[in-house]
């Protein structure tokens, strides 16, 4: 449904996007995680044609977003990032304004169902600029429902609103994935998981892991940190432990401890344990770490982490140190 | 052409519940009906009857100075609040916006003037053999057309700023400088002043419409500043896509 190619995007000489490429089914909800001025929104804006990329291309159903813009735009309904909303208006004045840009046979009742599904069915009457913010979210929501789009793309679309309602919108952006595609964006990582059939997480505009949530979560808690402590200069066991096979890192703390990270599936502890006695060190400790989610989120998207040496299969860097 | 009617139909509204427009409005009404006191008892003193031209003259200066207002916020808002991005989103063409937006205002203009016809209505009453039809509908079209460019200028400018009052201003300075560009060409007399005044979007209304003289290359003149800004301000929201 979505196939995207090398999008790259500059604005003036920052590059916002490096050679983005990815595609989406019908039937999928794609979620974009990234940190602040990742190139969510920038993506977002390129594929629902408010502007050009600087290279690449993107196609939407069968159209290329360049060369048949207008097919590509009636087929997506876009919630951008700041919500596009006209305060002069009431929620149906508004939403039957943007049926009627999209030709909507019955704008009646469109609006009607549109607004009970974003729970927004009572306040239809009421002037856009006397509703509080997760209302205005919704109403924007509804205005990206309204022409029941094959394509969805919602930029960040549950920021602001109140617990019940995320849990409400969250199970509609579900239930319409079910047979339409979806993209959306967001910074909370339990969202990604709990919405998303797969998760494209994004740094700096460059993916940095692209999976479903399960394969995300098993690969990364796969991976097996292991907090270790031995007594004397640790720095000179840093080295030992570094050759051994299927270590990913090694980290010097600034206590004294160190800490590694192994390839997932094996438990080496064994091994690094008989290294470190057989070199004459005293072995304190050696602790596994679980690793939260938003940690791994952290870790994958941190600064240090250089994209390009983001590991294809497993998701995240091999450092020096 | 749906499309066109739609966005034309929805500034016409926001126009009208807008407090700029009414404050407009209510300027044009208190400027026109002071002068227009003042003009008739004049013409009163001097033993002459008033002509249709008193409200005619002070209606066309009256616009040149408000028609900016009605149009900064057009597109200038849109960008502002970020109502541009569904816009541009939206199956819609950038032209169609543009000449949308621009029809909205025209719409809102032209029931303003339609209102202003009170006085018309009025000096025919007050006048012994009534006042010359033909100049005040020469002069009706006339200050239409004219407002017609004044607005297509006017939105097309908008489409440049994300601030009304940036709009507002540069707006008026060309359409000022378009009035009075003209001017220097009494001087000049040369082949570079009858371009100039043929420019001016002045000399197309004083001298004909205003006079009751009606000429078909004024009409073409007003239409073809109008299409021209329309097409520039369909460019100018295009590129924006690229800026
Ligand atoms: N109009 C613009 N002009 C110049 N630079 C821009 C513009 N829009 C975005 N950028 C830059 O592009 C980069 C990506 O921004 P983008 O808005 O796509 O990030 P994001 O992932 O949506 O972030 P957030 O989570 O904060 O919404 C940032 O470095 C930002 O500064
Ligand atoms: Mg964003």
């Amino acid at each position: 449904m979505i196939r995207v190619t090398g999008l790259t995007k500059d604005y003036g000489s920052r590059r916002a996007i490096h050679d983005l490429t990815f595609n989406a089914r019908k039937g999928e909800i794609l979620g974009f995680l990234g940190p602040n001025g990742a190139g969510k929104t920038t993506t977002m804006r390129i594929l629902t044609g408010f502007m050009p990329p600087t290279s690449g291309t993107v196609e939407i159903g069968g159209y290329d977003v360049i060369d048949h813009s207008l097919e590509v735009r009636r087929i997506v309904g876009y919630l951008p990032e700041t919500v596009p909303l006209y305060p002069d208006m009431t929620v149906r004045e508004y939403l039957e304004y943007m049926a009627s840009l999209r030709h909507l046979k019955n704008i009646e009742k469109r609006v009607t169902e549109t607004l009970e599904q974003v729970g927004m069915a009572d306040r239809a009457n009421g002037y856009i600029s006397n509703l509080s913010k997760g209302m205005r979210q919704r109403v924007g929501l509804a205005q990206a429902l309204i022409h029941q789009p094959e394509v969805l793309i919602l930029d960040e679309p549950t920021i602001g609103l109140d617990p019940a309602q995320v849990v409400n919108i969250r199970k509609l952006i579900k239930e319409i994935g079910q047979n339409k595609t979806v993209i959306l964006s967001t910074h909370i990582l339990p969202e990604a998981q709990q919405i998303c059939d797969r998760v494209m997480i994004i740094n700096k505009g460059h993916i940095v892991a692209e999976d479903t949530p399960e394969q995300l979560q098993a690969r990364l808690t796969g991976s097996q940190r292991v907090l270790l402590t031995v007594r004397g200069e640790s720095q000179d066991v840093v080295p030992l432990i570094k050759q051994l096979p299927g270590i990913l890192q090694v980290v010097e703390k600034e206590d004294g401890t160190l800490e590694y990270e192994s390839l997932p599936g094996q438990d080496i502890r064994p091994l690094v344990a008989r290294k470190i006695i057989e070199a004459g060190f005293d072995l304190l400790q050696l602790q596994p770490i679980n690793m939260s989610l938003e940690e791994i989120f952290l870790q994958l998207t941190r600064d240090e982490t250089e994209p390009s040496a983001a590991m294809p299969e497993v998701g995240y860097s091999m450092e020096e140190n | 052409m749906r499309n066109i009617f739609s966005i034309a139909r929805k500034e016409f509204k926001s126009l009208f519940i807008s407090p700029v427009a009414y404050a407009v409005s209510l300027a044009i009404f208190l400027i026109m009906g002071i002068l227009f006191y003042a003009n008739v008892l004049g013409a009163a003193y001097q033993q002459i009857a008033p002509s249709i031209q008193v409200v005619i003259g002070p209606l066309a200066t009256i616009l040149l100075f408000t028609t900016p207002a009605i149009t900064m916020r057009t597109l200038a808002d849109e960008q502002k609040s970020g109502t541009l991005e569904i816009l541009l989103t939206a199956p819609v063409r950038d032209w169609e916006v543009v000449i949308g937006k621009w029809l909205g205002t025209l719409a809102f203009v032209a029931l303003v003037l339609l209102i202003t016809w009170v006085y018309p209505i009025i000096l025919n009453q007050i006048v012994d053999p009534g006042i010359d039809q033909g100049s005040l509908v020469s002069g009706y079209l006339g200050l239409f057309l004219m407002v017609a460019s004044f607005l297509a200028i006017g939105v097309s400018v908008s489409s440049l700023f994300s601030n009304q009052i940036a709009a507002f201003f540069a707006t008026l300075g060309i359409l000022l400088a378009l009035w009075m560009i003209g001017y220097p060409a009494q001087i000049m007399g040369s082949m570079g002043g009858e371009v100039l005044r043929y420019i001016d979007l002045s000399e197309h209304f004083y001298p004909t419409f205003y006079r009751g003289i009606l000429e078909l290359k004024d009409v073409v003149y007003y239409l073809s500043v109008t299409s021209l800004a329309l097409l520039l301000g369909s460019i100018s929201v295009e590129t924006r896509r690229w800026r």
